[in-house]
């Protein structure tokens, strides 16, 4: 009983401080009428079949609450990115050591998307400064890329990063669109992402940035679930989930192979 | 046509892949070797991951020297007993070759040393092979008997203790070489992706004197049983065996050995060694151009921690 008094009190006591935080946050936005963002994708699986060369996802998004105005000068801006499952990323460097070419220096970042696409508007750097854009971690050159581990060449951090991004660019796995996004009415707005062919199976996550006249505003995200199917999907689980079994049917596989040939093509 | 390799994750064009196990299949045919030397290179020039080409070229041996061993079986040209003893040794080498190679891997070393390896290997057996056969062909165009080093004489291999009687191969020889070969030649195995016939062969009839006769037989029987077991091992420490690229190669490949037979007995001995040498050298320096050459790009990316 009387620890329930105490939690109760301590219950008060917390409202009672929190209230004037709250003058500025949610609670207010609904009174003053501050946009609001909703969006929806064109699906929510996407599924990876033998013949996978690529996609395109589309996502729509409703502004509401939006100033007619700025809305009509372009002063809202919208960045709707598609992030890939995250997973921690070793960069090395190789260097030529007695005539050959041998990885020396790495560098391992923490869990980075594993694939990266966006669509925005306008050009990302345009939209919003660089401080905004790199604390929202919004655009291929605004990811954080935070090494781990005992850093030996804490100098050489910049390469690292650059060639992160270039690698990732270069696969095909980051990719940005500036002109992705379309107002389709005032408030209705329309973004493509692409999808390419050797995307990651996995959870990824849709985001979607609002923007007025460079400030943030707010943020929405949905699920995508991109899933491999068919044969290709059972080999795969197969491999992971019963390696022994796996091996043991790759090895039955060939010895049948070998036997059948003997017997085929036996001389006599 | 393309068909989509699930564990080597890219799709590759299945006639290229039907091609060069058919190609490995015939010349492994016409030389009485397993192959593996050949398809694992190959596999990395066309981008496969070595990760990946090693442990599927195990497993397309294991179909290759399962049909040869057959065949020797039938002739009795196959020891089971001097077999057995070199499989121990293997086994053991396997197992240790997977713990290095998943070591390498986490190191970042891996491809390096599969190619260093390869370099080391197919230049030094490639190189041997050319001269000995150069050196045969000489011979024969002057007519001179050939003296070689009769099996049956004596060196310090057989003074080592902890003999044994093999009655197929009429020979009385100690174990510790017969489990050393196995180890050694396990531990390739398991890093490169070969039966390792064509450094056992060689060693079995110059080292250990076994007679010509049933060392490929008894070699081919170890290499089913060291392949398979690295099949199995990589598959369940790495995940890196593709079972359809395997399977598409043992296909073609077991194809290709039937023809490979019967032009390989057309051809003379020495002829055959000078052309698998060539080939075998040209692989060597293949892979020894891609490690000097400066890399297009010398960062490179690894996922997962």
């Amino acid at each position: 009983m009387l620890m329930k008094l105490i939690a109760a009190a301590a219950f008060s006591a917390c409202i009672a401080a929190a209230l004037p935080a709250a003058a500025q946050n949610p609670l207010a936005a609904e009174i003053i009428g501050q946009e609001t963002l909703d969006i929806g994708t064109s699906t929510s699986e996407i599924a990876i079949t033998s013949d996978f060369s690529g996609a395109d996802l589309t996502i729509f998004g409703a502004l509401a609450n939006a100033d007619q105005l700025l809305l009509a000068i372009g002063q809202y801006d919208v960045v709707v990115t598609l992030e890939g499952p995250r997973d921690w990323t070793t960069v090395r460097r190789k260097e030529r050591m007695f005539g050959i070419w041998v990885n020396r220096t790495s560098m391992t970042f923490e869990q980075m998307p594993t694939s990266y696409s966006l669509a925005s508007t306008r050009p990302v750097s345009e939209i919003a400064s660089a401080a905004t854009l790199t604390q929202l971690g919004i655009g291929i050159e605004h990811l954080a890329l935070t090494p781990t581990g005992y850093l030996s060449n804490a100098a050489n951090l910049g390469e690292f990063r650059d060639a992160f991004r270039r690698l990732k660019q270069t696969a095909g796995l980051y990719q940005g669109d500036t002109n992705g996004v379309r107002f389709v009415s005032s408030s209705l707005f329309k973004a493509t992402l692409q999808l390419p062919a050797n995307i990651p199976d996995g959870v990824h996550m849709v985001h979607a940035y609002l923007f007025k006249s460079g400030e943030f505003i707010t943020e929405r995200e949905l699920p995508l679930r991109v899933i491999k199917t068919g044969l290709e999907d059972a080999i795969t689980q197969a491999a992971h989930q019963q390696p022994l079994f796996y091996g043991m049917f790759s090895v039955m596989l060939a010895l049948i192979t070998g036997w059948l040939a003997s017997l085929i093509f036996r001389k006599d | 046509m393309t068909i989509y390799l699930p564990i080597a994750e890219l799709s590759v064009n299945i006639f290229i892949i039907l091609g060069m196990g058919a190609a490995v299949g015939f010349l492994s045919g016409m030389f009485g070797v397993g192959g593996g030397f050949l398809i694992t290179p190959l596999l990395i020039f066309y981008n496969i991951p070595p990760v990946v080409a090693v442990a599927t070229g195990a497993n397309q041996v294991v179909a290759s020297s399962v049909s040869g061993a057959i065949t020797h079986f039938r002739r009795g040209s196959l020891d089971i007993k001097l077999g057995i003893v070199l499989l121990i040794g293997g086994l053991a080498g396997a197992t240790v070759g997977v713990v290095i190679f998943s070591w390498l891997r986490r190191l970042g070393q891996l491809d390096l040393i599969i190619s260093l390896l390869y370099v080391v290997f197919l230049g030094t057996v490639g190189g041997l092979m050319l001269i000995e056969s150069l050196r045969a062909m000489r011979r024969a165009s002057r007519n001179e008997t050939i003296s070689l080093k009769r099996p049956g004489q004596h060196n310090w291999v057989h003074r080592l203790p902890f003999k044994m009687r093999f009655k197929k191969s009429k020979i009385y020889l100690s174990v510790i070489p017969l489990l050393a070969l196995g180890f050694a030649i396990g531990i390739l195995t398991s890093i490169m992706g070969v039966g390792g016939g064509f450094i056992m062969v060689p060693a079995m009839i110059y080292l250990l004197r076994i007679p010509t006769n049933v060392v490929v037989g008894t070699s081919l029987f170890q290499i089913i049983f060291t392949t398979a077991y690295t099949t199995i091992v990589q598959a369940a420490t790495n995940f890196s065996v593709d079972i359809v690229l395997a399977f598409v190669l043992m296909v073609a490949g077991v194809i290709g050995a039937q023809y490979g037979v019967r032009v390989g007995q057309k051809l003379r001995g020495e002829q055959l060694r000078a052309l698998l040498g060539l080939l075998v050298l040209a692989v060597g320096v293949r892979l020894a151009i891609e490690l000097v050459v400066p890399p297009e790009d010398i960062y490179s990316l690894a996922i997962g921690g």
